[in-house]
């Protein structure tokens, strides 16, 4: 048995550092999603805090900016994004039978870069001062000139190494879902979550990119003094505008498509039935992605592009509603003639259809360009978004959470809390930003730090403050639930909500590091359903028992994440006064910017030359149960 | 199945007491919600359809929804499987297609819009010109045709279409004034916008910057006040009337060359911050502090010479990160402050 133990094997921190293993993966980024999302968080309730009354002195007027910008970056890139990322790997090689990702390197090189992209943004606060000019950053307030701190540095560049751990993560699942689906999964028979995350995947491919290359610019004009977006040297302030939301407006798409992919699982489960119209839910997922491309311009509609451009992206932009429509219909005919439990996921998932629903009737409003002219930039427009991504996408999380955390963690999280959770965030949730709807119509604009009394602002903004300290109240008793839960035996069964449908749900919980002792053989849509209704226990093997191929885990990614936040954070710094030669030294000749990269290249020279083939589990082990998760 | 005509009319009373909800909403000189001119009446129209179609779609949506999920709870010792339906062509048909029948009875408004308000009225010869040039954080604006220029107060003639041609000297910042007309960013030189508004009766409209500009961003607001033809053609002339400077030939000597370097008054000074000409009598000092005695619109006012001396004693403490250097840097003693703040106090047009 000795020479199945050729590798090395980690425990306690080392293991997290070195574990190229999906499900643990998932919990890194559910752990630091967390700590990003709680950080977003408290700068949400400061906000709203300075928001209270008019003329409230709480925070400055530069300290709010700082504010409102961080809390906008972190809620997208370092708080939303993780947790979908979290559930993806958790879940998705489980549901399509896979023992692991395509590139279980990669999938840890994703998770440690982006940690330390957005630790590298956190750190503004701390070095001199949080990027001000909001999360579009829009030039020229983002330019050297009028943004005076290294706060803009920290954002292009912290999102730029946290932005590419979201580009592999993105290329990883797209290569797993293509390559790695059990037999007899074909496309048309996998699981919707899968399906959105795999559509999320390809946004990601073809939209970061986009991304990338505006930070590149916006880096350049302010470290090495580029005139891209200066207009006195002939550059162009608007193409920023086009740049970053021709990545932005995908991104919302890449956000909220998980979302209803995990709808439709809740929902399908727990009303006991397959899902309503799955071939044109894909259908819809698609041209929803498809359409995501084509309407980047509907943020820029008091820019200036004339009335034609306008028009046309007016039109474009409406059209989304079809395929949305047919989302939501076809989720309330899945639960039409079923067995609906009210479960906590199940709370969440109906909670979001009439919100979500009420998001997406102001996205059509918003979509109309004569009157977005007034909607534009004021709070109907945070009211919107806030709609679709917190109403949308993170009442989908939640729901998500709750029906996969007896599967990632081998413990059911308190029913009744949940409900309390549900409760207080929904209620709270529609204090905060229903009000807001009306506020922009009456005349409040946008990421203003504080309003004058007398204009019909004051009660509407202190309902909204109260009702987002119920959201935080919501939110604390969801760490409180999952305390709690920790300390249960850990005793959920393979298919603890009794109705499962999906391959996830044949396998222990938590599954094991291998995750299926035999990768099973799929005959339809809702493999696990059919085979229950077929009287089988569980799934049909498509192999017989051997021995299983595992990677091996590595600290390298860990180490080139290292050297890009040196090299990033060396970058930042090449043109200041140090007041210390040997500082000024090192900065200002790129030297620690070398230093950083030679560590993220020598990393990379080590994984090449290095052959590492894995080692394998044996199935004399598989039988002893000798091996852990 | 209901017949369209049926329906609309169905629709009609919904319809009205949207409107007539609405338009309870919010300040009269504020509120997107209380046009006061065609363009803001345009748009209002187009956020009262909008809001109509959504309310149509959210009650059958919460209707089904709300069927659904009363009708198939699932109930005690319910254990047999319920029938897994596959899906319905015709239902699914149905909700494309209606869907992209509302959408387009949106759209259409929607285009016409558009190119209504795009319209180009800057060489239409009874329009009023005026270009609009931001700043951090104040508003200019200058009439080409008159070789009149004034800050913060943007006076108009009543049932004139108002020519805007809006562009920044710093950065981006967009023009609004809600009850008059939605927003026009103004960008930088090469991108330089026009837009078009009016009002149809006399008053005075809150304008505000809706694109984030830093600091002062929320404090940086503007008055549109619209006026008879008579008046307007009267406040022309007094812009143009030779300035007036302080009578005390000491406090004039100080207010030349402390306060005209970069202010103006009349035919003198400079260009590089606000003109000051009839400062006395503007709706506000530094677009916040209100101004007693003005439009009479509730607010906490105050006699403008206090406002004058509140602002000059300290601006920063008044509009964070605006760029007008502290009187009392520049060694100006609180008794100059004092006179200056006398003589722009008094320093009224009348029209």
């Amino acid at each position: 048995m000795a020479h199945a133990h050729t590798v090395k094997r980690h425990k306690g921190l080392m293991d997290w550092l070195t574990t190229v293993d999906h499900k643990k993966i998932a919990i890194l980024y559910l752990v630091a999603g967390a700590l990003f999302f709680g950080i977003g968080g408290i700068e949400a309730l400061l906000i709203r805090v300075q928001l209270a009354k008019p003329m409230n002195d709480f925070v400055t007027a530069q300290q709010f900016n700082e504010l409102i910008t961080m809390h906008g970056t972190t809620m997208i890139f370092l708080g939303v994004m993780p947790i979908i990322f979290a559930l993806m790997n958790a879940v998705i090689p489980l549901q399509i039978g896979a023992r692991d990702v395509a590139f279980p390197f990669l999938n840890s090189l994703g998770f440690w870069t982006f940690l330390f992209g957005g630790l590298l943004l956190n750190l503004s606060w701390f070095i001199g001062g949080a990027p001000d000019a909001g999360w579009t950053s829009y030039t020229p307030l983002s330019s050297t000139e009028y943004s005076l701190t290294h706060g803009v540095d920290f954002y292009t560049i912290g999102l730029q190494i946290a932005g590419l751990g979201t580009l592999i993560g993105g290329i990883n699942f797209l290569a797993t879902i293509i390559t790695m689906r059990a037999p007899g999964m074909s496309y048309m028979r996998m699981p919707m979550f899968t399906w959105t995350s795999f559509v999320t995947s390809a946004m990601i491919l073809f939209a970061f990119p986009a991304v990338t290359v505006g930070l590149v610019l916006l880096t350049f004009d302010r470290i090495l003094g580029a005139n891209f977006f200066n207009v006195s040297a002939g550059g162009n302030p608007v193409l920023w505008q086009h740049i970053f939301w021709i990545f932005g407006h995908p991104e919302v798409y890449i956000l909220i498509l998980p979302a209803f992919g995990m709808i439709s699982e809740v929902v399908s489960t727990f009303s006991r039935k397959r899902l309503f119209g799955y071939s044109s839910m894909v259908f819809a997922t698609i041209l929803i992605a498809f359409l995501g491309f084509m309407v980047w311009a509907h943020h820029m509609f008091t820019t200036g592009l004339g009335p034609v451009a306008n028009a046309l992206f007016s039109i474009a932009t409406m059209l989304i509603a079809v395929p949305t429509g047919i989302k939501i219909f076809n989720w309330l005919f899945t639960m039409w003639g079923g067995q609906i439990r009210f479960t906590t996921p199940n709370l969440f998932a109906v909670g979001f259809i009439p919100t979500f629903v009420m998001g997406g009737v102001t996205g059509v409003m918003l979509a109309s360009a004569p009157a977005d002219y007034q909607y534009h930039d004021t709070y109907f427009v945070v009211a919107h978004f806030h709609y679709v991504i917190v109403g949308g996408l993170v009442l989908g999380l939640f729901a998500g959470l709750h029906y996969w955390w007896p599967k990632m963690f081998g413990r059911m999280l308190s029913e009744k809390l949940g409900k309390l959770e549900f409760w207080t965030f929904i209620i709270g949730f529609h204090m905060t930003f229903f009000v807001q709807h009306f506020l922009g119509l009456i005349g409040m604009q946008r990421r203003v730090f504080t309003y004058l009394p007398n204009q019909g602002f004051d009660l509407m903004n202190l309902i909204s403050t109260i009702g987002a300290f119920l959201m935080g109240v919501g939110v604390i008793v969801f760490l409180i639930n999952i305390g709690i839960t920790a300390a249960k035996p850990r005793n959920a069964s393979n298919d603890p909500w009794e109705d499962g449908r999906t391959l996830e749900w044949t396998i222990p919980s938590p599954p094991p590091e291998y995750n299926f002792k035999q990768i099973p053989l799929v005959r339809g849509l809702d493999a696990f359903w059919k085979e229950k209704m077929a009287g089988n226990k569980e799934m049909t093997p498509a192999e017989p028992v051997g021995s299983i191929h595992m990677p091996s885990p590595t600290i390298l990614p860990f180490i080139m994440s290292v050297g890009l936040f040196i090299a990033g954070l060396g970058f930042m710094f090449t043109s200041d006064d140090f007041g210390n030669s040997f500082m000024n030294f090192i900065f200002s000749n790129y030297i620690v910017t070398g230093i950083g990269l030679a560590i993220t290249f020598g990393s990379m020279l080590v994984r090449s030359l290095y052959d590492d083939h894995g080692w394998h589990i044996e199935p004399s082990e598989l039988n002893e149960k000798g091996v852990k998760a | 199945m209901m017949k369209p005509g049926k329906a609309f009319k169905r629709l009609v009373p919904l319809f009205l007491g949207i409107s007539l909800l609405l338009s309870a909403c919010g300040r009269e000189d504020l509120s997107a919600l209380r046009p006061q001119g065609p363009v803001a009446e345009g748009q209002f129209g187009l956020i009262k359809l909008a809001i109509s179609i959504m309310i149509g779609v959210m009650v059958v949506v919460f209707g089904i929804a709300a069927y659904v999920l009363i009708r198939f709870r699932r109930k005690p010792g319910q254990n047999e499987v319920p029938k897994q339906v596959e899906g319905s062509f015709k239902l699914e048909v149905l909700w494309t297609a209606i869907p992209l029948v509302l959408v387009l009875i949106l759209a259409v408004p929607t285009v016409q819009k558009v190119f209504a308000f795009g319209e180009d009225y800057s060489k239409d010869k009874n329009a009023v010109k005026v270009n609009v040039t931001s700043h951090l954080f104040w508003w200019e604006f200058s009439y080409p045709d008159y070789g009149v220029t004034t800050a913060q107060d943007l006076i108009i003639p009543t049932g004139k279409k108002i020519a805007l041609q809006l562009r920044t000297a710093d950065v981006l910042h967009s023009f609004w004034v809600p009850s008059l007309a939605g927003k026009t960013d103004t960008n930088t030189d090469g991108t330089v916008n026009k837009a078009w508004l009016e009002a149809s009766k006399e008053g005075v409209y809150l304008g505000k910057c809706a694109e984030l500009c830093g600091p002062s961003h929320a404090f940086m607001e503007f008055k549109v006040k619209a006026v008879s033809e008579d008046s307007f053609k009267k406040w022309i002339e007094a812009m143009k009337a030779p300035a007036v400077l302080p009578e005390d030939p000491a406090v004039a000597e100080v207010f030349k060359s402390q306060c005209l370097t970069c202010h103006a008054v009349g035919d003198q000074g400079g260009p590089a911050a606000p003109n000051l000409t009839g400062i006395g009598s503007r709706e506000s000092v530094a677009s916040i502090l209100l101004n007693e005695g003005a439009s009479g619109k509730p607010g906490d006012r105050k006699p403008v010479k206090d406002n004058l001396v509140e602002w000059l004693e300290d601006p920063q403490a008044v509009k964070p990160g605006n760029k007008m250097p502290a009187p009392k840097d520049l060694g100006l003693t609180d008794d100059q402050i004092e006179a200056i703040a006398q003589y722009l106090a008094d320093y009224k047009l009348s029209y």
